[in-house]
């Protein structure tokens, strides 16, 4: 660098003249505005703001200007070096941005492309509406109790005060088990219901006793579009002081809200079964027509058969024989019990037309029930 | 039961309003399950007449006769002409009265009348036979022939009551009363509050010495016995119509005016009553125990072999009758076929007998009667006498016989029963305040006494002999004050803890199956032995010890299962017949495995609680039943796509399902090569847990074996698992600790190792586990590579990613390489590996 000439007239250095520094300002932006491509901009820049462009080199005049003259031209070329760096920004940016849209465009996929790989599994519906139903006891204390599936005649009949000359322990409906050396009176049966759980739970639990218990049971019937030998069923148990119908009303239909929607009620007719007393028939009120269906012909309903009502299962106040047979006191405890079969459930809740839908095991049938009901 | 709306209205006014829905609606409300309400001829419209044959001309050349008759309807036609007729039916002649259906008319199921060509003559109307009226069955399906006394040219709509509506009860187990007019008739008159006219209220002479002789010799089996004989019976006389149908009504066929009779007496009063032909029983009537080895061939033509717990009736040959059930052959009243054979004479019998042993004798026979079913549910001892009354009544007015002087009964003295009950007890029972004069009231409207203020004495109706407790008369107050008025109350049970650790594991698995792309498909335990042999079962293998029912649905399948497999292979089977050939099925049930030590099941009183021994004793008699899972696949695991290719199901699949079970447990689950009958026994692991410090097999996975695909007929390469769950739930972690996370940086060291190829890669893992001490935070093997070029025969290549980490500072090169090479030394010490060169 020559050292500074003090007798320099500043208008005298060319490339300090005003006009040529808006020359090459304007040059740089045209530069910058012809750049089609982030590339071309790139040599755009490098010529016109690099160390040896135009502006670069007239900056580095200035030291070589009198004292006076330098704020002046050290104000024209700031000036134009910062226009020329926001213009090279603007475009920059202006640059990116249609690179940007254009990849993206060029990377946009179908969306609609399925992506079955490993298809969803299921859990079968009688399972999940079991635990469905399960969960709405769970919620207001209930427990969960379970037993064999094969039982003893003692805690499927006898102590459910169903006696040795009860018709429901003929043939007809209960499967007997061989005895251990091939023997036919073994005293051992399939359950027919899940009551026999109930009794467990009396004997196996301290009172009061609140239990919900599902499972399997099994009667001989022909497996059919209505029938099948092998169902599924929950029962309900309370016991405990001062319990009364009241009550299991009361229970009956928390259960039916809570399933099928807070307008439902159930109704009981008077019934006969030997493990209660008083029994009940109980029925609920058609979820889908709500009753608008009955002598109302041009409304038919299919789910209840424009009858309005459901029949659900069978209810009652437990048997003071069945509470005497487990030991507990029926001058102090009194109890309700009720109980129905989940297959029948699922077949109007889910309209589900044919039974053996359900047993069969069809993919077909269980993929769409998924996780829960 | 069937109840005709005609016939219950015999005995309460109802208003003449009242259709068969409301009575149904009211005797639903108090305990009576009215099915349906059939309603007879309710599309019926007339003219339909009585009318009487003029002439028949038979039609010739036609496939079947065909006669051409002109019958006599007085004015009913409007012309007072003879009717012209073709008919096809055979079994009336010239003179015969008849029912005629006239153009205009339509009969049961919309069938309308008009004048119509057939057979080269125009018919102008029918004759009917009772099943074109929609009748029910009267034995002959022809031509209805009425009395001759039938007035010709009358409504036969109104003569025949083809119009009317029956009420079809089922009746429960308990209310016997209720299989009788009678009550169904009291039930219907406490619905409405009106009185009843009870049927057996009759004036019936007392019993004296000169009744048919009549010994019972167990009054324990029957403590009733009433015998009246009626003589002289005319053998024309006929059932009357309305006698007819009645019986038709309530799904009786009418056989012979005798047995109609006592047939319409059993309905009306509920008392099973029996007819001898007094000329074919030969001396004494008795009552008895049959001896072993007896035998009677009963009404319907079988010969039964009696037990010695069976109730007989007998003469001096032996048993004529099986007491409750069935009657005899030998001493049947004659019909009309035989009317030679009729003597006239009978002797009824009004008997009560033991529910419990005509229960056991109808089953016992596989022989259930009219007669045993309302012994079996309890009938009324004291409606006896009336029944027999009845019966003589109707005899000497529609047969023409003389009633008998002599009355036999034989009466084995009893007790009515009483309850005693706290009057406030129906209050407490249902959660509503009656209050005592309401249950006094409802008692006394069901036919009990009651005597007592605040503790009530009741003696109740002895056409009731199911109330028996407390509880009973609890029922009565509350149906009659009406279920549907009990409010809802909701108990406050304890706070609740909510399902079980096991019961939360179950849904657990469940969930986790599914969601890894298994569909649950429970199935029947029901399996045949075969099935053993199909799985390639050891002869000795344990899973061939079933439990065995006694009545199977179908014999083939007599067993239940010890393992889950036979049913879900049959479901992958049944799927993949029906078209779905990429399957992931899974199912979680019990298994039945009967014990070394199993006994019969004591069978235990209930009148008090058994003691902890007795219930020991009683689970003793029952086979294990734990709980296992398993999975079945076959296709392909993973679809082809515009992703790439897809992937078969194979073994890993199927033990890679067992670890996910295992993680849920959060039990450790040992897998190690395994051979077991089902499974390839290249391809099979078997799976282990450690229970109490002791190893033990809980299941195997991997692909079934060629031969068992083939026998099953299964799709090839199907894989399947079975694990114990209840075993692998009870050796699960319980609650899960939280780990140290560190936030020092990683150090990832890849290893390759070579070993033979036959040392198991779990083996290699454990040992790099263990050398790499405690730096090593997770081992991944990323490779299995086998290339006898480079690796030499009987070689693979195994591929390790280890990740290193310290708790508290970075870690080193060196100190991660050091942990390394410790690794690696102690696999090749274990299992021979040598790192890759």
């Amino acid at each position: 660098m020559s050292a500074p000439n003090k007798s320099y007239d500043p208008v005298e250095v060319e490339a300090l003249k005003p006009e040529e520094i808006e020359r090459m300002r304007d040059e740089a932006l045209a530069a910058f505005a012809a750049a089609d491509s982030l590339d071309a901009l790139q040599e755009a820049k490098v010529a016109h703001t690099g160390g040896t462009s135009p502006l670069a080199l007239a900056n580095r005049e200035i030291g070589a200007l009198p004292p006076h003259a330098k704020a002046d031209a050290g104000k024209r070329v700031g000036q134009a070096r910062g226009a020329v760096n926001k213009g090279l920004a603007a475009r920059q940016a202006e640059l990116e941005a249609e690179r940007d849209a254009r990849v993206l465009v060029e990377e946009a996929v179908d969306v609609t492309l399925p992506h079955d790989r490993v298809p969803a599994g299921a859990r079968h519906p009688l399972t999940t509406l079991s635990e469905r139903i399960e969960d709405v006891f769970v919620a207001m204390g209930y427990e969960v109790a379970e037993g064999p599936e094969v039982e003893t005649e003692w805690f499927n009949f006898d102590a459910l005060n169903i006696g040795p000359d009860h018709p429901a322990r003929g043939e007809a409906d209960t499967f007997f088990v061989e005895g251990p050396e091939g023997g036919t009176e073994s005293g051992v049966v399939l359950r027919t219901h899940t009551s026999p759980v109930q009794v467990r739970s009396l004997l196996d639990r301290e009172l009061p006793v609140y239990v919900i218990c599902p499972g399997r049971v099994y009667r001989t019937d022909e497996l059919d579009a209505t029938h099948t030998p092998v169902f599924h069923q929950v029962e309900l148990l309370a016991v405990d002081e001062g319990l009364t119908m009241a009550d299991l009303k009361g229970t009956l239909d928390h259960m039916v809200q809570s399933l099928f929607g807070a307008e439902m009620k159930t109704r009981l007719r008077p019934n006969f079964f030997p493990f209660t007393e008083p029994s009940a028939e109980m029925d609920m009120l058609c979820y889908v027509c709500k009753g608008a269906s009955v002598g109302n012909p041009d409304r038919p309903c299919r789910t209840c058969s424009s009858e309005g009502w459901i029949e659900l299962g069978g209810c009652g106040m437990v048997n003071p024989r069945v509470l005497t047979a487990c030991g507990v006191d029926p001058e102090k405890y009194s109890g309700f019990a009720f109980g129905f079969g989940i297959e029948r459930m699922l077949m109007f809740r889910h309209n589900v037309d044919d039974m053996r839908d359900m047993v069969e095991g069809d993919v077909r049938f269980t993929r769409p029930f998924g996780m829960e009901i | 039961m069937r109840i005709p709306l005609s016939w219950l209205r015999e005995y309460v006014d109802l208003p003449a309003t009242e259709t068969g829905r409301d009575v149904q609606a009211k005797l639903i409300s108090a305990g009576l399950e009215v099915e349906t309400v059939e309603h007879l001829g309710a599309d019926l419209k007339g003219p339909l007449v009585v009318g009487q044959v003029l002439t028949i001309e038979e039609l010739e050349g036609f496939k079947k006769p065909i006669r051409f008759c002109t019958v006599d309807v007085g004015q009913a036609n409007g012309t007072g002409e003879p009717q012209e007729i073709v008919c096809g039916a055979r079994n009336f002649a010239v003179g015969d009265k008849v029912v005629v259906v006239l153009p205009g008319a339509t009969l049961p199921g919309g069938f309308s009348i008009s004048a119509r060509k057939t057979y080269g003559k125009t018919s102008h109307g029918m004759i009917c036979s009772s099943d074109e009226l929609g009748m029910g069955d009267d034995g002959t399906h022809g031509i209805i022939v009425l009395p001759p006394e039938t007035e010709v040219g009358k409504d036969a709509i109104e003569l025949l009551e083809l119009v009317d509506e029956v009420l079809d009860i089922a009746v429960t187990a308990n209310r016997g009363d209720c299989l009788s007019l009678r009550g169904v008739a009291r039930e219907t008159a406490i619905a409405y509050g009106l009185p009843l006219r009870d049927p057996a209220l009759l004036d019936v002479p007392g019993p004296n010495a000169f009744g048919y002789p009549v010994k019972v010799s167990d009054p324990a089996g029957c403590d009733r016995f009433t015998a009246r004989t009626v003589t002289g019976l005319s053998p024309e006389a006929r059932s009357p119509i309305w006698l007819k149908r009645r019986l038709q009504k309530v799904g009786m066929r009418p056989i012979s005016l005798a047995v109609d009779v006592t047939n319409y007496v059993m309905m009306e009063l509920g008392q099973p009553l029996h007819a001898y032909d007094r000329n074919l029983v030969q001396g004494t009537i008795g009552v008895r125990r049959a001896e072993e080895g007896e035998k009677i061939v009963t009404l319907d033509g079988v010969e039964r072999k009696l037990h010695a717990e069976d109730l007989v009736i007998t003469d001096e040959r032996g048993p004529i009758g099986l007491a409750g059930v069935m009657g005899g052959a030998d001493t049947e009243i004659a019909d009309h076929d035989d009317l030679e054979k009729s003597t006239g004479d009978v002797v009824i019998e009004a008997a009560h007998f033991d529910q419990v042993t005509i229960a056991r004798t109808a089953r016992r026979h596989k022989l259930s009667s009219e007669a045993s079913r309302r012994f079996e549910r309890g009938v009324d001892p004291q409606a006896a006498a009336a029944a027999a009354q009845r019966t003589v009544d109707l005899l000497v007015l529609l047969a023409g016989g003389t009633a008998e002087a002599g009355v036999t009964e034989v009466v084995a003295p009893s007790a009515p029963h009483t309850i005693t009950v706290a009057a406030d007890h129906p209050d407490r029972v249902a959660g509503v305040t009656y209050g005592r004069e309401t249950v006094v009231r409802r008692l006394q409207e069901v036919g009990c006494d009651v005597y007592g203020q605040d503790e009530l004495i009741v003696t109740v109706p002895s056409w009731r002999p199911d109330l028996t407790d407390a509880n009973d008369l609890a029922e009565e107050v509350i149906r009659l004050e009406g279920y549907e008025n009990l409010p809802a109350t909701l108990p406050r049970p304890p706070a609740g803890r909510g399902l079980t650790a096991r019961q939360r594991l179950h849904r657990r698995v469940g969930r986790a199956l599914a969601g890894a792309g298994y569909v649950e498909a429970p199935n029947y335990p029901f399996v045949s032995e075969q099935v053993f042999d199909q799985l390639s079962l050891e002869a000795d293998d344990p899973a061939r010890r079933v439990v065995r029912l006694v009545n199977p649905l179908s014999d083939e399948e007599p067993a239940l299962r010890t393992t889950l497999l036979p049913g879900l292979l049959g479901a992958l089977r049944r799927n993949d017949g029906r078209g779905s050939h990429d399957l992931a099925l899974f199912e979680t049930g019990l298994v039945f495995l009967p014990g070394d030590e199993r006994r019969a099941a004591a069978n235990l009183s209930v009148d008090r609680r058994p003691s902890e021994d007795d219930i020991a004793a009683l689970n003793a008699a029952l086979p294990d039943q734990p709980r296992h899972v398993a999975v079945v696949l076959a296709g392909a695991r993973e679809q082809a796509g515009w992703w790439g290719k897809g992937r078969p199901a194979d073994w890993a699949d199927a033990v890679e399902a067992a670890r996910t079970v295992a993680r849920e447990a959060g039990a450790e689950l040992g897998i190690r090569k395994g051979q077991y009958g089902p499974w390839h026994p290249g391809r099979c692991a078997e799976l282990t847990v450690t229970v109490d410090g002791a190893e033990r097999v809980v299941g195997h996975a991997g692909e079934l074996h060629p031969r068992v695909v083939k026998a099953l007929g299964l799709p090839a390469r199907s894989c399947a698992m079975e694990l114990d769950l209840d075993t692998v739930e009870r050796v699960g972690a319980g609650t899960p600790q939280a780990p140290g996370i560190s936030t020092f940086p990683v150090a990832t060291q890849d290893v390759a190792l070579v070993v033979d190829a036959f040392v198991p890669a779990a083996e290699v893992e454990a040992a790099l586990r263990e050398g790499a001490g405690p730096l090593l935070e997770s081992i991944r093997l990323f490779d299995v590579y086998e290339n006898a070029e480079q690796l030499g025969e009987g070689r693979k290549s195994l591929a390790y990613a280890l990740r290193f980490r310290a708790t508290d500072r970075t870690l080193t090169v060196d100190e991660a390489s050091a942990a390394r090479e410790a690794a690696v030394a102690v696999a090749g010490d274990r299992t021979g590996a040598v790192l890759r060169g």
